[in-house]
């Protein structure tokens, strides 16, 4: 059990968190055949743009509806309806999605309204989809921007319909990347079932080359796809931030649904295999008894070099967990844990205080730890520190492959383990005559020192 | 009038701009560049612009007040290098909360610069606004103004939140702030006849260290920088220089001529891209600086280090020029730097089939003109499809960008090299020509490019 405490500071110092919008935004990026936009000035999508670019090394569709100081004041329906009229004729994409900003949130744009209004005006754009999300920066991060953005297009997209026995819906956490939605839709596949991943960023941001180029995302989950998830048997959400969509789903639909809290570590996996089972009531197929049992070998193996360590991690609060557990799974001590947003996660992580805070506060609680987990923001930190660092989360811009890091599973587990337990082994301290030498004011057995 | 609005009014009253004076009164009150498009807008705001411009000041602690979206989706991102203090790269931000925007702000920003200065100890704190707290009314002046006189220490209102406009006006306001309340405060510890300002350089990986030993080796001091690499009090005494080089196009020529008007320093603007350009550059300097008084024998002593330099770069650059010569590159950048790119590439012999104006103020589109002659392919606003149309169908053979578009080469398959402010490589300078041009080569004769645009077999 942990304290739970908000930083008393006044000055965020080296930031952590990121805004909800851009949360949101990403969200949206995860569907096929959108453009996203945020509602406000063009610079809150000029930083989130340049931040995914830099992270997934990949084209990001995500537009602005360039509001300024007069346009504010006077309200924003007039620049969102340009928006959607340019972005119709630029791009004509299935669907719109739009995020406020702190600047729109401020002067309180009733945007859904706007939204009635322009359909009103617009039959042209009855075909299209257009989902707004209320995000303003000022409050909470960007875990909760991609929650809340799931969760309206669950409300405003999915229908209630016959159900199929086959298909089950993958609510997909802000934590996972292409490359564990890809080990995730995998494993739900093998058991003869048919997923629909929501937000599917394995087929939008993998690094797939197009045959053409499009001024919007391609591959994702498709509209018609959301449309159906109220089809579905069952819904599996991973990560705690994507329960309010599973409930919203289910309130809407009536499809039952589980939480997973997280599907990295043996445990969790189990209780993911065994999950899809019972679903199925199919047996396990061959190849995930193996890797179980490589997992295994793999925490056998490696727990020699994790136990005892301390671990420094920054993440956003469902990484957090996540990786918190994995560790002290393996025998490590969590030192310190920041994170960006409340969750009821917080308190049940496995560490004496979880923070709610920037690097600062991981940078003084780290002073002892053996491994700084964060995004690449913890760069300098880790120089200062002069301990290993496993960069995780977003954004990760210094290293190649962001998107295909896989961490969930019994085979992402098991990398994990290898991963960090290199770093250990690399990080290893080698014995000199010096290092066990005696406390010297303590010595009262020492012979006398000789005189010269 | 708000002062904002009359700040920004005044940048768009350039004397020292041909281009903005031969504006009608109208014409010029809209800025430098065009009305932003909802739903077809890309680029950074004003806000964006000012930190470009002032966070290279290294030893500054720059405080940004606002909502989390503007410090944390973009801290420690620019490559501007620094030989001194890493403090200008840990981001400081109010991150202002629900009910910072009901019950204002300004509280929490005093405390802030209070906890910066106790645990930092910066020379000076900068205080960026940003939209949120522009339009809640925190006046950030009045707040800077207070901290500066309780704590002893420089506190900057850098008055640009990003909903003002574009990066360059952000670049422009961000001059106002320094020549406000920093240029001019302190006095260096002496003075020569060889001591000159440059405007608008911001040492992106490092690039004022590849022409410093140039002017270092012509005894001249680079008194001040703005901002690459630059201490606080460098830049509060750059009134104190003989001669200004405005490097960055008009981004800080407010800066540039209101030196010029109230200390007398002459100007002039240059580029430090390209052979010819970077010797221009030195011939001038060295020319105002013996207008100002220096010794004439620097003329002579200039143009034989051009001579040495410019014979060492062209031999170095010898054996790409044949396997440069003709190839057709697409240059799509921001304004700023267009032309200075354009002149550089031409010098080995590489073909510029198209250059991006979108970002560029009429001035640079007409240096442009200058150098590609009255045919030149300005494209005012391609889009992305269209670049890629042009890149697959090989009418361009690479793509010199800035980081966000280059995935429109990379997937068609066709080389593209980083020419903005992420960029890894430094380009100034003669050794920076060359470099440029080892990089574009090594782009394009990468033994990749054959296998990846080979399809697979079962596709033939």
């Amino acid at each position: 059990m942990a304290t739970v405490n908000t930083s008393r500071k006044n000055c965020t110092v080296n930031p952590l968190k990121m805004s909800q919008p851009i949360g949101a935004a990403l969200a949206f990026l995860g569907l096929d055949r959108c453009l996203p936009a945020l509602h406000g000035s063009q610079g809150c999508t000029a930083f989130g743009l340049v931040l995914f670019v830099r992270h997934f090394r990949e084209n990001i569709p995500l537009q602005t509806t360039a509001m300024n100081e007069a346009t504010t004041i006077l309200g924003g329906m007039d620049n969102i309806e340009q928006a959607i009229v340019n972005i119709w004729n630029r791009a004509k994409p299935d669907i719109i999605g739009i995020a406020s900003t702190g600047l729109t949130e401020t002067k309180g744009d009733d945007v859904d309204g706007y939204i009635k209004l322009i359909r009103k005006k617009h039959p042209e754009f009855d075909d299209m989809a257009i989902v707004y999300v209320s995000t303003p920066d000022y409050k909470d991060a960007f875990q909760d921007g991609w929650s809340r953005a799931v969760t309206r297009l669950v409300e405003e997209l999915a229908e209630p319909g016959q159900m199929d026995t086959r298909q089950v819906n993958i609510l997909a956490g802000s934590h996972l990347t292409p490359g564990d939605i890809e080990e995730i839709r995998e494993t739900v596949e093998s058991f003869g079932l048919a997923p629909i991943v929501l937000p599917d960023l394995s087929g939008s941001l993998d690094g797939h080359i197009p045959e053409e180029f499009m001024p919007t995302t391609m591959g994702g989950t498709t509209v018609a796809d959301i449309r159906r998830m109220g089809s579905s048997r069952y819904t599996i959400a991973i990560g705690e931030h994507m329960r309010p969509a599973a409930q919203a789903l289910q309130d809407k639909a009536d499809v039952m649904f589980t939480v997973l809290d997280r599907v990295t570590g043996l445990a969790a996996c189990d209780d993911f295999i065994k999950l899809l089972a019972d679903l199925t009531g199919n047996p396990v197929p061959l190849k995930y008894r193996r890797q179980r049992s490589q997992l295994v070998d793999a925490m056998l193996d490696g727990h020699f070099f994790f136990g005892g360590k301390k671990i420094a991690i920054g993440a956003e609060p469902d990484l957090l967990w996540a990786m918190s557990h994995l560790l002290a799974e393996m025998g490590c001590e969590i030192g310190a844990a920041v994170t960006t947003t409340q969750s009821p996660l917080l308190e049940k992580i496995p560490a004496e205080e979880v923070q709610i805070g920037d690097l600062e506060d991981l940078e003084r609680k780290a002073q002892h730890c053996d491994l700084l987990i964060t995004h690449s923001h913890g760069r300098q930190m880790a120089e200062r520190l002069e301990i290993p660092f496993l960069r995780m989360g977003l954004p990760l811009f210094d290293v190649l492959g962001a998107a295909h890091r896989v961490s969930v599973g019994y085979r992402g587990t098991r990398d994990l383990i290898f991963e960090i337990g290199n770093m250990f082994m690399s990080h290893g301290h080698e014995a000199t005559p010096a290092t066990w030498g005696m406390p010297k004011e303590e010595c009262n057995a020492c012979a006398p020192a000789t005189a010269h | 009038m708000s002062a904002l609005s009359s700040k920004v009014q005044a940048v768009f009253d350039e004397p020292g701009c041909d281009k903005n004076q031969g504006k009608s009164e109208k014409e010029r009150k809209k800025g430098c560049t065009k009305q932003l498009q909802p739903g077809a807008a890309a680029g950074g705001c004003a806000f964006d612009g000012a930190k470009i411009a002032l966070q290279p000041i290294t030893d500054v602690a720059h405080l940004v007040h606002g909502p989390i979206a503007c410090e944390g989706n973009s801290w420690d991102n620019r490559g501007a290098k620094s030989s001194g203090s890493r403090l200008y790269r840990t981001g400081f931000t109010t991150d202002v909360t629900e009910l910072d925007v009901i019950y204002g702000g300004e509280k929490r920003l005093y405390k802030s610069i209070r906890e910066v200065i106790e645990k930092y100890d910066p020379p000076a704190v900068f205080v960026y606004q940003t939209c949120v707290t522009a339009l809640i009314g925190d006046d950030i002046e009045a707040v800077c103004k207070a901290a500066g006189a309780k704590f002893g220490k420089p506190v900057i209102p850098i008055d640009a939140p990003g909903f003002v406009g574009n990066k360059n006006l952000g670049n422009k306001l961000a001059g106002e702030a320094l020549l406000d309340y920093v240029i001019g405060t302190q006095e260096p510890e002496y003075t020569t006849p060889y001591d000159i300002n440059v405007i608008g350089e911001y040492n992106l990986s490092g690039e004022l260290w590849q022409v410093k030993p140039l002017f270092e080796k012509l005894g001249i001091r680079i008194l001040s920088c703005i901002s690459g690499d630059a201490q606080y009090k460098e830049v509060a005494w750059s009134h104190r220089a003989k001669a200004t080089m405005m490097v960055c196009s008009k981004a800080m020529i407010n800066i540039t001529r209101k030196l010029e008007e109230r200390y007398g320093i002459p100007y002039f603007e240059g580029s430090f891209y390209g052979i010819s350009d970077m010797s221009d550059s030195l011939r001038q300097t060295s020319k105002l600086l013996v207008d100002r008084g220096a010794p004439a024998e620097l003329m002579e002593r200039t143009e034989d280090l051009i001579r040495e330099e410019e014979a060492r770069a062209w031999q170095r650059l010898e054996p790409y020029k044949a396997r440069l010569a003709g190839k057709k590159v697409l240059l799509i950048t921001g304004g700023v730097k267009s032309w200075s790119v354009v002149s550089a590439l031409q010098e080995v012999g590489m073909e510029i089939v198209g250059t991006s104006v979108k970002k560029s103020t009429v001035e640079d589109k007409e240096r442009i003109k200058e150098l590609m002659g009255e045919d030149a392919h300005m494209l005012d606003d391609m889009t992305p499809r269209e670049m890629y149309k042009m890149l697959k169908d090989a009418r361009a053979e690479i793509m010199l960008s800035g980081g966000r578009s280059q995935f429109v080469a990379l997937k068609a398959k066709m080389p593209w090299l980083d020419i903005n402010q992420e960029r890894h490589h430094a380009y100034a300078g003669y050794d920076g020509m060359v470099a440029l041009v080892q990089e574009i080569d090594k782009a394009l004769y990468n033994p990749m490019w054959e296998q990846v645009r080979k399809p697979a077999p079962w596709e033939c």
